[in-house]
């Protein structure tokens, strides 16, 4: 069967998306949504080089990110690879604060079913409550849409309880149309939430990938009264940048997507830059970089 | 710790007013004739239609300022088309760069005193007349190509008159083709919107044209028409209402001066089944929701392909309750305040007709402020093409939706209107969107966008909704006469 994809006009989308990004957030806005973006990271570390140590630190970070500034909440999860989960399970107990774990061969899902179905299940007994997987490019692109489902499906299943993630990685897709395709395929087939990027590809979260996410969220809600989350990953690292994805969320989706249940924004600098907008906030002035730890 | 973390955080933007401390306006504007500010016998006050306050006390001009503005110009004009071509582009140049070195002052005085968001006379308005100047200062020494003929000479003394929805703009549309072709202009700004008129004749002194090149005289429908009756003009270019550009053209009838006509539309914005419907939607609320539908070419007349009617309105609607009515300097205000009580009255009473006539009205409960004039975004289904909705220019944030089954019938219901000045077509198929264009009456035809405008596009109308192109080369040709 072949395939038939949505429209979606790329000038289109992509002017509305900057238009959206012109929204003047200052004071009281500028504060609070500070505060809602900070409760909605997860905050993630994913790389060869993580040991159990550092992810301790990230892990005490997430949950108290300012110590002096007690209105800062918490972050909404850790995000590490599968062999720290154990450890970032621990760290995280009684916090409130999840743990989450990229799964099924991430970043390039280039395995076999069987491998990414193990690499869920480990995590998961491992006390990650959240599971981020990737779909298969390899079938996407091929036009296989089914196996791409199948796949989602059977990795919903090994979560268990976990909240399922699935990660389109929009930068390897190629176009808006694809974006909304892959989306609904990922809805379809049971996402908790559709996330754009992997972190690892040459962009991620533009707000033009951003805003087609969202759109197909609003009609596949619409249309099965399941509501899907949605996550921001790759390329927030500015407060700014992190504010404006909020700006798209609020007008497309509304208000009762603003909590991290519905939203996330995964990520790991744009921690500090919204610190220290946060500070700048309070006192008018923006701080040093050094005032804050780096995990 | 935890328990406080899970608290929801409420999220709403805060008032983001644009700062108006810099701006220095005066309390009183004179004429501007012969490079000078000069006293009136009579003055009136603009006022804000967002809060009814008077902002500044206008000249208004007399039969005398009219004979004494047409003398300057007529003084003027033969040492302005005779100054080498590329020092009479400089002055445009300079006119633009000033535009550009005003433009935040110039957006906050055009939003105050014709109460268009801020958003829109920051990214549209204003940056939108420099461009044009800049645009017009490129063809100076370029005119025989721009018509394509060997040797052209200016009109002479042109006489305009724009319209109170994009004034600093339409005053760019007509001065910069008029300048650039060697005509000397006589501008009549509106009635309700004179203020960036006269701040671009400071504009002017400062850029130091040569005194009566370009003169203001601010006024109302009186004053414009005996500038169209006025002997010594050798051209017309007025841009308003049909009513009023069919009394210039009647005027005129049997004289020797040239007369182009910008008048009303009643575009139909045309949505088909395949097209990519949440852009779709985007481009029907910028379509007919821009400057608070005070846009002649507005997507008024929505048509929706059956088959994703109930789709379109769904998310028409929920679209149209996301928009932000309210004060037109807030930084996020989407919908600002209809431009006069006059206005106000005339969308107020067709609306009502439309509801009489059997249409089904929805307007957005959105908060209105309690004074200034302002008008609730308005989305009419069930409408038929007999419907007064259907078929009158309605000039306001108010949509109407008629549906086609198929291709033939959407270019029939589209040309089925006296008016012919713009057009959109929402579809992702390019062949199609080419067919279309070609079948329909109008000047301008937009394709999956609306509302577009660029210096170097013409455009103009067909039928009821005037003649004559304004922009880009086509745009040069109401001022110039072709000597050979």
């Amino acid at each position: 069967m072949s395939r038939r994809l949505p429209h979606v006009d790329r000038v289109g989308v992509e002017e509305r998306a900057a238009q959206l990004g012109k929204r003047s957030i200052k004071t009281t806005a500028k504060e609070q949504g500070i505060r809602l973006a900070i409760s909605m990271l997860d905050l993630t570390t994913l790389e060869g080089a993580d040991t159990p140590g550092k992810v301790r630190n990230l892990c005490a970070k997430a949950v108290c990110p300012a110590p002096t500034m007690p209105e800062i909440p918490s972050v909404a999860a850790v995000c590490v690879y599968p062999s720290l989960v154990a450890t970032a399970a621990e760290a995280l107990r009684g916090t409130g604060v999840h743990t989450a774990s990229v799964a099924t061969g991430f970043p390039a899902g280039q395995t076999s079913l069987e491998v990414k179905l193990t690499d869920t299940r480990d995590a998961v007994e491992a006390g990650a409550d959240e599971i981020d997987m990737v779909i298969s490019r390899e079938a996407f692109l091929a036009g296989e849409d089914a196996r791409v489902q199948r796949e989602i499906v059977a990795v919903k299943e090994a979560c268990g309880d976990a909240h399922l993630k699935v990660i389109i990685e929009t930068a390897e897709l190629g176009s808006y149309d694809h974006v909304r395709h892959a989306s609904m395929l990922a809805m379809e087939a049971g996402a908790d939430f559709i996330k754009t990027s992997t972190g690892k590809a040459a962009s991620g979260a533009t707000p033009g990938v951003c805003l087609v996410m969202l759109e197909a969220i609003r009609d596949y809600t619409e249309r099965t009264g399941r509501p899907v989350g949605f996550k921001a990953a790759g390329g927030v690292s500015t407060s700014k940048a992190a504010l404006h994805r909020l700006v798209l969320v609020k007008e497309t989706l509304g208000d009762e997507w603003l909590t991290n249940e519905r939203t996330r924004i995964g990520a790991s600098s744009v921690l500090n830059d919204l610190l220290m907008q946060y500070a700048k906030t309070e006192t008018g002035r923006y701080g040093r970089s050094e005032d804050f730890s780096k995990e | 710790m935890t328990t406080e973390t899970r608290t929801t955080i409420t999220w709403d933007y805060a008032p983001a007013p644009e700062a108006t401390d810099h701006i220095r306006l005066k309390d009183r504007y004179g004429l501007f004739i012969g490079g000078e500010f000069v006293p009136s016998e009579r003055y009136v006050p603009t006022i804000n239609p967002a809060t009814e306050e008077p902002i500044a006390e206008i000249a208004w001009a007399g039969p005398q300022d009219v004979q004494r503005a047409i003398e300057a110009a007529r003084e003027a004009q033969p040492r302005w088309a005779a100054l080498p071509e590329r020092e009479r582009a400089k002055y445009l140049f300079r006119i633009a760069r000033l535009i550009q070195e005003r433009s935040r002052e110039l957006a906050v005085v055009e939003t105050m005193d014709g109460g268009k968001p801020l958003r829109e006379s920051r990214d549209v308005d204003i940056p939108l007349a420099a461009a044009h100047f800049f645009h017009y200062a490129g063809w100076v020494d370029k005119l025989v190509y721009g018509v394509n003929a060997r040797e052209v000479r200016p009109l002479g003394v042109v006489g305009q008159i724009v319209p109170w929805n994009f004034p600093l703009l339409m005053a760019a549309w007509k001065l910069a083709p008029a300048l650039a072709c060697g005509n000397t202009a006589i501008l009549k700004p509106a009635e309700t919107t004179p203020l960036t008129a006269l701040l671009l004749g400071e504009i002017i002194q400062e850029a130091e044209l040569p005194p009566g090149t370009v003169s203001i005289l601010p006024g109302d429908g009186a004053l414009g028409a005996q500038l169209v009756r006025a002997p010594g003009i050798d051209k017309i270019a007025f841009t308003g209402s049909t009513g009023v550009g069919r009394d210039i053209q009647a005027a005129l009838a049997g004289q020797p001066t040239r007369l182009t006509l910008e008048l009303g539309g009643k575009s139909a914005n045309i949505v088909f089944e395949d097209a990519a419907l949440d852009q779709a939607v985007e481009g029907i609320v910028n379509g007919i929701f821009f400057n608070q539908g005070h846009v002649c070419c507005a997507g008024s007349r929505l048509l929706i392909q059956e088959s994703v009617q109930h789709e379109v309105i769904n998310k028409l609607w929920r679209r149209m309750s996301l928009l932000r009515v309210g004060d037109p300097l807030d930084k996020n205000t989407d919908v600002g305040a209809i431009n006069s009580a006059e206005q106000l009255q005339r969308i107020e009473a067709l609306v009502q007709a439309g509801e009489e006539e059997g249409a089904h009205r929805q307007s957005v409960a959105c908060e209105l402020p309690a004074r200034g004039y302002w008008f609730a975004p308005t989305l009419f289904t069930d409408v038929s093409p007999v419907h007064r909705i259907a078929k009158e220019e309605i000039f306001g944030p108010v949509v109407s939706v008629l549906s086609f089954r198929t291709q033939a019938e959407a270019i029939e219901k589209a040309n089925n209107s006296p008016y012919g000045l713009a057009a959109g077509i929402w579809t992702d198929k390019g062949a199609k969107a080419f067919e279309v264009a070609s079948a329909l009456k109008a000047g301008v035809v937009w394709q999956n966008t609306y509302n577009h405008f660029d210096p170097t596009a013409a455009f103009g109308g067909y039928k009821e909704s005037g003649f004559g192109r304004e922009g880009g080369p086509a745009g040069l040709r109401p001022y110039l006469e072709i000597v050979r």
